[in-house]
């Protein structure tokens, strides 16, 4: 179907798709090939340290990986991971939103503060926590514990994935109150002066105005940070390396030990295919969530 | 080929970030000058990364390497496979029939050396005189673990931020593993049977593993499972261990005054024992190999011969210091009255490496090859689940118990997709 444009050219003729081409196979290719390579290698007997065993496995990696309770345990603590630090940084964030938006002296150095664990490197920040402030000997924490004359905990062995939260939500805070607090600043004053003379204290304007304003950005800060998180590697592999037992493996270092760690790259494909499917899953809900509320 | 000797060869040589290699790495001018037609292109990476890269680039014929770093462990099991250059008829001077017999063994495969090694360790008991003089402990000739755990419990000082004993938690097959390892080997108990049926929720198991958990939880060093060698190295060296087990290629570091604190007040025994010495102490060979898929096996092999041979032991020895040298590989290192006069462990470790034997390492018979790890393809993921396990039930996460049959289901499952008992 040809249309024209008004300069007289027609658009989606064969020129057009011949001039699209190159860049639609690019994308293409770049998606599809190593999709499709994981998803064949995924049936594949293939593991690095026995070049004998090869040839087509069937379903036997999946198998072997459903029947794997490391599996079942991985998802557990990915979406435990996922879901806390959703819930630590939204409503961190949410609030310390409304926080920064208040006059005070210093409010510039003290968002800037505030944003700035978010630019630090994943691996800095997890060893920056392991080493100066979770370390059960050299750590601000056992030091801060054992001055109040309380026990030291040591985070890594005895709350390890308690940690991790922790590390996590520390790094994705700022980002969630850098998204509130842009939109806080869309709010409209007069509204909030209006609710105010009409006797609606500060509780009542944060429920009713505040909050509902910012239920669009809310879920663009839940969706961003949900691809992001289903992904953490970098701190679990720095600080508990997956451990003690299998308390802090999540999903993507489940995959990683299989891979990198047991050289068996058809069981770790198929890791990786169960992955994308769990992060299908995911998104649906989570796309049309957000689409809801964009729309509404 | 006429034409291309002029002009110099580039060798990749894949080495790890331990301190003796990064004194070879830092005597690259002195081979360049020797052999002005090759030039050496170094890779320094830290162990576990190294090993991913290697086995991928080997498994995959990748080439990337001329010259890799690799352990006692995989030789054998590349050499097999065919992935790696056999170093036969190697010359005159490089003197074969110095290398120790048990290192030299463990790099062979079918009698021809596949790997030449760069240094060699056992495990020992290293302690703090000052600390068992003011208890008044006397270290017989071969402590046993019971001892150890007494001893521990008398110099466990936390005001002081002195642990009674520091050892490994942190979970992996090369970390907590093979120390515990040594551990099962020596109350008795062996990884599989002869027909390769693991035995890990064994009693001898239960025994070791309940031992390990209760010395290090009491009288160890908070924040164990995250203490790997580096970690207990750093610890005993700035003198906040009293006692520690580990490698015998520790001792060159914590001997050197620049380096620790505590070299005035370091004292050494074997490894300790329980129900029998056998396996008590391992043997670990860092060796240099030339992998199969290298564009360049001559110049490799030139390189290699050079780094083991009798002449770098000197040279390091001359230009670093005499506790630097690369230890545990050579006769004659340990007939050198320099290194002898620098390095009063030297007669530990030598009789430590020519008495552990890798083929006969448990009490009972086992059907592999190695003391601190099996010496099949499926160890290192075997291992490295087992390890997590045990350092879940150091932290208390699971007891004892529960981490040995996790232990045991997991293994179970790896040994027979992988086709055992054949």
């Amino acid at each position: 179907m040809n249309r024209t444009r008004a300069s007289g050219r027609t658009v989606g003729g064969l020129r057009t798709l011949s001039l699209q081409a190159p860049a639609v196979t690019l994308l293409l290719l770049w998606m599809i090939v190593p999709l499709a390579m994981t998803v064949w290698f995924s049936f594949q007997r293939y593991n690095l340290l026995m070049p004998g065993m090869t040839g087509f496995a069937g379903l036997e990696n999946y198998e072997y990986l459903v029947t794997d309770p490391a599996l079942w345990s991985a998802m557990g603590t990915t979406l435990l991971l996922v879901g806390w630090v959703l819930v630590i940084t939204v409503v961190g964030g949410t609030l310390l939103a409304v926080l920064f938006q208040q006059d005070f002296m210093g409010r510039g150095i003290a968002r800037v503060l505030a944003i700035s664990p978010f630019f630090v490197m994943p691996t800095v920040s997890a060893l920056v926590w392991k080493n100066m402030m979770m370390h059960p000997a050299n750590g601000v924490l056992a030091w801060l514990s054992s001055s109040l004359g309380l026990p030291v905990v040591d985070w890594f062995s005895s709350l390890p994935l308690t940690s991790i939260i922790i590390i996590v939500s520390w790094q994705w805070l700022p980002f969630a109150l850098l998204i509130l607090l842009t939109a806080m600043q869309s709010l409209d004053e007069d509204q909030v002066e209006a609710a105010r003379m009409d006797g609606a204290g500060p509780v009542a304007v944060f429920f009713y105005i505040t909050l509902p304003h910012l239920k669009r950005a809310i879920s663009v800060v839940i969706m961003i940070e949900m691809i992001f998180l289903l992904t953490i590697f970098a701190e679990i592999f720095v600080t508990t390396s997956g451990g003690p037992g299998l308390a802090t493996t999540n999903l993507a270092y489940l995959i990683y030990i299989r891979a990198l760690l047991d050289f068996d790259v058809g069981t770790a494909s198929a890791g990786g295919v169960i992955a994308i499917i769990l992060a299908n899953i995911v998104a649906i809900f989570l796309v049309r969530m957000v689409a809801k509320n964009l729309d509404s | 080929m006429t034409a291309g000797a002029a002009q110099a060869e580039t060798i990749t040589v894949a080495t790890v970030n331990n301190n003796d290699m990064v004194i070879m790495q830092s005597l690259t001018e002195e081979f360049e000058k020797a052999h002005p037609d090759i030039t050496l292109d170094w890779v320094v990476l830290e162990e576990n990364v190294l090993r991913q890269r290697m086995t991928t680039d080997i498994a995959t014929q990748g080439g990337q390497f001329d010259v890799m770093t690799i352990g006692s462990y995989e030789v054998p099991i590349w050499a097999e496979r065919g992935w790696l250059v056999p170093l036969d008829n190697l010359p005159e001077d490089y003197q074969e029939s110095d290398l120790l017999k048990p290192v030299r063994d463990g790099l062979s495969h079918d009698g021809v050396l596949n790997a030449l090694p760069f240094y060699a360790e056992s495990s020992m008991l290293y302690y703090r005189t000052d600390l068992f003089e003011q208890a008044g402990i006397e270290m017989p000739e071969q402590p046993t673990w019971q001892q150890v755990h007494d001893w521990a419990e008398t110099l466990h000082d936390p005001e002081n931020n002195v642990s009674g004993i520091c050892l490994r938690g942190k979970p992996g097959w090369g970390e907590n593993m093979a120390f515990v390892s040594t551990l099962v080997n020596t109350f008795g108990g062996r990884w599989f049977d002869m027909d390769w049926n693991p035995e890990i929720n064994s009693e001898a198991w239960q025994n070791a593993i309940s031992f390990y958990v209760d010395l290090l939880n009491n009288y160890g060093p908070a924040g164990a499972t995250s203490n790997g060698f580096n970690e207990n190295l750093a610890l005993f060296s700035r003198g906040n261990c009293a006692m520690w087990v580990d490698a015998t290629s520790a001792a060159g570091k914590l001997f050197n005054p620049d380096e620790s604190k505590v070299a005035d007040r370091l004292g050494f025994a074997p490894a300790p024992v329980a129900e029998t010495p056998k396996g008590s102490h391992w043997l670990w060979a860092w060796s240099l190999a030339i992998p199969a898929s290298s564009n360049s096996p001559d110049a490799a092999r030139t390189f290699i011969t050079w780094a083991t041979s009798q002449d770098y032991v000197n040279l390091v020895g001359e230009t670093q210091g005499w506790t630097s040298v690369p230890p545990g590989t050579r006769q004659s290192t340990y007939d050198n009255e320099n290194y002898q006069q620098a390095a009063p462990f030297a007669g530990f470790v030598v009789d430590a490496i020519n008495a552990a034997d890798p083929l006969d390492s448990s009490l009972e018979p086992n059907p592999y090859v190695g003391v601190q790890f099996v010496g099949i393809p499926e160890f290192q993921a075997v291992g490295t689940q087992v390890g997590q396990m045990v350092a879940s039930a150091l932290s208390g996460d699971t007891s004892v118990e529960q981490a040995l049959s996790a232990a045991q289901n997991a293994t179970e499952r790896t040994m027979k997709r992988a086709g055992y008992p054949k």
